[in-house]
């Protein structure tokens, strides 16, 4: 297929993936504020989120205090911050444009009717109350273009590579996302504190892996065993050794020159999860373990970029 | 203009509903104006879901509007269609035929038909002198525009050779007819339009350079923020061929070549709906993002086809307009099926004191204007716009053609108050490849403003779906 339009199909799939990992952080965030008697002040309690986008410098500049109606702006409104939902979910409505013919006539009416009714919510103004309504509809938009790609696009290269926007993307934000809270919450530890309870368990909902966990480990939750379920479980649909289940195999597909780059770096990231252990990483630091994944994703994303999408003649 | 003389495509003169329409008549009296409106709203909603749009320029970054759809169709018998079809597949091969020649051995100057002067025209491409292009063929896709003005009467308005748009909406129309009012089509056998992309496929195919057995066909867009980027994607969905941007393509060794996860891969023929100023930033505009570099030379030493030819305007300029009656005669040794609007062109001394005495009686246009832009309708200007345009023409006569104001037909059309009259054109699509054939439709677009005669979307037009009927009866 044209480079250009699996460049396009690719992306779309990550910003839609992205703009649901926004709003699973930002309602997961706004849950937990309304927990009475929370351990931490408004603004350490809404510095996460920035935190995971990686946006503190931009954010303090623009908006000075984390409180809560500049952190849910920022993240779900602003247009100038480009991983906020709205600036996600154009990006991918303007990728999909470019390549509308590339998929199936209802997995485009899908990302354009998002985009619509996106238009339509912003034009009536998006009240502070409504930040949870928002954001189960960006998740539900996002699970209904999961569903429509996968119950309707034609099984080719294009779909490898919606497939892959998608768990580049997803393995980037778990990590962040698991990142953030550890570095939050680690520091005050206190295994019976009350509070820790809702953090943990806030954590888990934000990945819709609450449910799991009490039927994996059927325990009480502990920090260690929400990493393992994030990181190393395969059976977790949003933890990274999932992710890269995922990613391996697709890229075995499109790789058809012997020795790619791609394939190796694929390869090498999900054999660290496949046989790592729970304990070894936290003995040699959880936060490295992470931020060493992190960039090893990203130069797996750019590999993919030179490999397949921005091919030179 | 004399509205009484003006023909109504559903009622004769004296208010009876026409026999093709009275089954159509009969069913608009049992629903009543909100059920109409309602059902225009729904085919608005469905549009802009499934994002028919176009981009307007000069607007809000990203605006895309809707053409307004009206949902009460033009309806033409199978005799009418056939005398329509026959004038413009003759038309067209006419002008195939013209700029074949003009190319070649420009016998039609020779013949002193038509001046060497045409040679100064802007659109004429040097570039393409003695280039032979796979079966002499040079518009591929021809749309041309058609107003009738009585019984049986049909005028050619132009003829458009180089990228003609606006096929798409006839297609998505029908659907969108067959999904509001199905219960229509039970009562009227409409010749069915939908095989338009299998045929432009064919015709594509077939125009491929000789010895290329399984030609690669792509379509090439200036891209997403392009006015007809709908339609390109449209279209190239409904052939099943890559829609391609000027970057995903490259040359070498005499090819072309589009980017691929696996490569490059060898392009055959192109349908291009980049204009010829833009398509190769070095025999062209060097200032054009959107075109491919190499790509002219290519084509002319027939490494590729390019649907429409390179240098196809120069036959459907304004100015060359009023020698297509001719070119049939010349080339085809018949008589035009169809006739021409009586045009007065501004640099002959006698036609421009005519006009400038005459401007408010007259339709004057640019010659190479489109789209509704720097034209001049006389009857409903005002006195300041017709002085404007007096000191334009007197600046540049050689650039305007002035024509007799048409009393084009009117169709019935649902606006607030009602249904109404509204004038309307039709735009049959012509396609030329081993043949030169048309599916029985075209799209009909529609002046919604009362008394107004601009048809086109830019300038606020609507569309219409056209059903060609299997008889010369209603069933």
């Amino acid at each position: 297929m044209l480079s250009r339009t699996a460049d396009h199909l690719y992306w779309m799939a990550r910003y839609i993936e992205r703009a649901e990992n926004m709003a699973r952080v930002l309602d997961v965030t706004d849950r937990m504020s309304l927990v009475a008697n929370s351990a931490y002040d408004e603004a350490a309690r809404w510095k996460p989120p920035v935190l995971i986008a990686d946006d503190v410098a931009v954010f303090e500049r623009d908006y000075g205090s984390y409180t809560a109606a500049n952190v849910m702006h920022y993240m779900a409104l602003d247009e100038r911050n480009p991983s906020s939902i709205v600036s996600a979910l154009g990006a991918a409505r303007e990728n999909a444009r470019a390549v509308r013919v590339a998929m199936s006539s209802e997995m485009w009416e899908t990302v354009n009717a998002l985009w619509l009714e996106l238009r339509q919510r912003i034009r009536q103004g998006l009240r502070e109350a409504d930040i949870g309504e928002f954001c189960d509809w960006v998740k539900s938009r996002s699970h209904l273009f999961r569903g429509v790609t996968f119950g309707t696009m034609l099984r080719d290269d294009g779909y490898k590579f919606v497939r892959l926007g998608s768990f580049v993307e997803r393995a980037d934000n778990t990590a962040r996302l698991l990142d953030a809270k550890f570095q939050l919450l680690l520091p005050n530890e206190d295994p019976t504190a009350e509070m820790d309870y809702y953090e943990w368990s806030s954590l888990l909902r934000s990945v819709s892996a609450f449910e799991a966990y009490q039927k994996v480990y059927r325990d009480t939750i502990e920090p260690t065993k929400v990493a393992e379920l994030l990181v190393l479980r395969d059976d977790m649909p949003r933890s990274l050794h999932a992710c890269y289940d995922e990613l391996a195999p697709i890229l075995e597909q499109l790789c058809r020159q012997p020795g790619c780059e791609c394939l190796r770096l694929a390869g090498e990231n999900h054999a660290r999860l496949h046989f790592g252990r729970i304990n070894h990483i936290f003995n040699s630091g959880l936060h490295e373990f992470l931020q060493d994944f992190i960039a090893r994703n990203n130069a797996l994303g750019i590999e993919i970029q030179r490999a397949f999408l921005n091919s030179p003649d | 203009m004399n509205t009484q003389n003006i023909f109504d495509e559903m009622r004769a003169g004296d208010g009876q509903v026409r026999l093709l329409y009275q089954p159509f008549s009969e069913w608009l009296k049992g629903v009543d104006h909100a059920q109409l409106m309602q059902k225009s709203r729904e085919a608005e909603m469905l549009f802009r879901r499934v994002g028919i749009t176009f981009n307007v320029y000069g607007e809000e970054a990203g605006a895309e509007r809707l053409i307004p759809f009206d949902v009460i169709p033009r309806i033409l018998a199978a005799n009418e269609w056939r005398q329509l079809s026959a004038g413009v597949i003759q038309r067209v091969a006419a002008l195939n035929a013209f700029l074949n020649d003009l190319y070649h051995d420009q016998e039609i100057i020779k013949a002193g038909i038509v001046p060497a002067t045409i040679l100064e025209n802007e659109m004429y491409r040097p570039e393409m002198q003695g280039v032979d292009v796979p079966g002499g063929i040079y518009a591929h896709i021809a749309g041309i525009d058609i107003v009738r003005t009585a019984e049986n009467q049909f005028y050619v308005l132009e003829d458009n050779l180089r990228t003609p748009s606006g096929v798409s909406y006839m297609l998505e129309n029908r659907k969108m007819m067959m999904r509001l009012f199905p219960e229509l089509f039970r009562r009227y056998a409409v010749a069915p339009v939908e095989h338009y992309p299998q045929v432009l496929l064919n015709n594509l195919r077939a125009v491929a350079q000789p010895g290329v057995h399984d030609p690669v066909v792509v379509l090439l867009t200036p891209g997403a923020y392009n006015s007809a980027y709908f339609e390109h994607a449209f279209l190239a969905q409904q052939m099943g061929i890559e829609l391609v941007e000027g970057q995903d393509l490259f040359c070498k060794d005499n090819a072309v070549f589009m980017r691929t996860t696996e490569g490059p891969k060898r392009v055959d023929v192109i349908y291009r709906r980049i204009d010829d100023d833009f398509l190769d930033p070095l025999a062209f505009r060097e200032d054009s993002m959107l075109g491919v570099p190499g790509l002219v030379s290519v084509y002319r030493n027939g490494g590729v086809t390019l649907a429409n030819a390179i240098g196809a305007g120069v036959a459907d300029d304004k100015s060359t307009y009023t020698y297509v009656p001719e070119m049939v005669r010349f080339y085809l040794g018949e008589e035009p099926i169809l006739s021409n609007v009586p045009t007065y062109k501004l640099e002959k001394p006698d036609d421009l004191k005519y006009v400038l005495e005459h401007l408010a009686e007259l339709v004057v246009k640019e010659v190479q204007g489109s789209g509704g832009y720097g034209m001049l309708v006389g009857p409903t200007a005002s006195k300041q716009q017709i002085e404007e345009f007096r000191a334009r023409i007197l600046a540049e006569p050689d650039n305007y053609i002035a024509q007799p104001t048409l009393a084009l037909s009117t169709c019935p059309t649902l606006v607030e108050q009602g249904v109404a009259p509204r004038h309307v054109d039709l735009r049959p699509f012509v396609l030329s490849g081993k043949t030169v054939t048309l599916v029985p439709g075209g799209l009909c677009r529609v002046a919604m403003r009362e008394g107004s005669l601009v048809v086109n979307s830019s300038q606020g037009g609507g569309t219409k779906d056209t059903w060609v009927l299997n008889g010369d009866k209603p069933c």
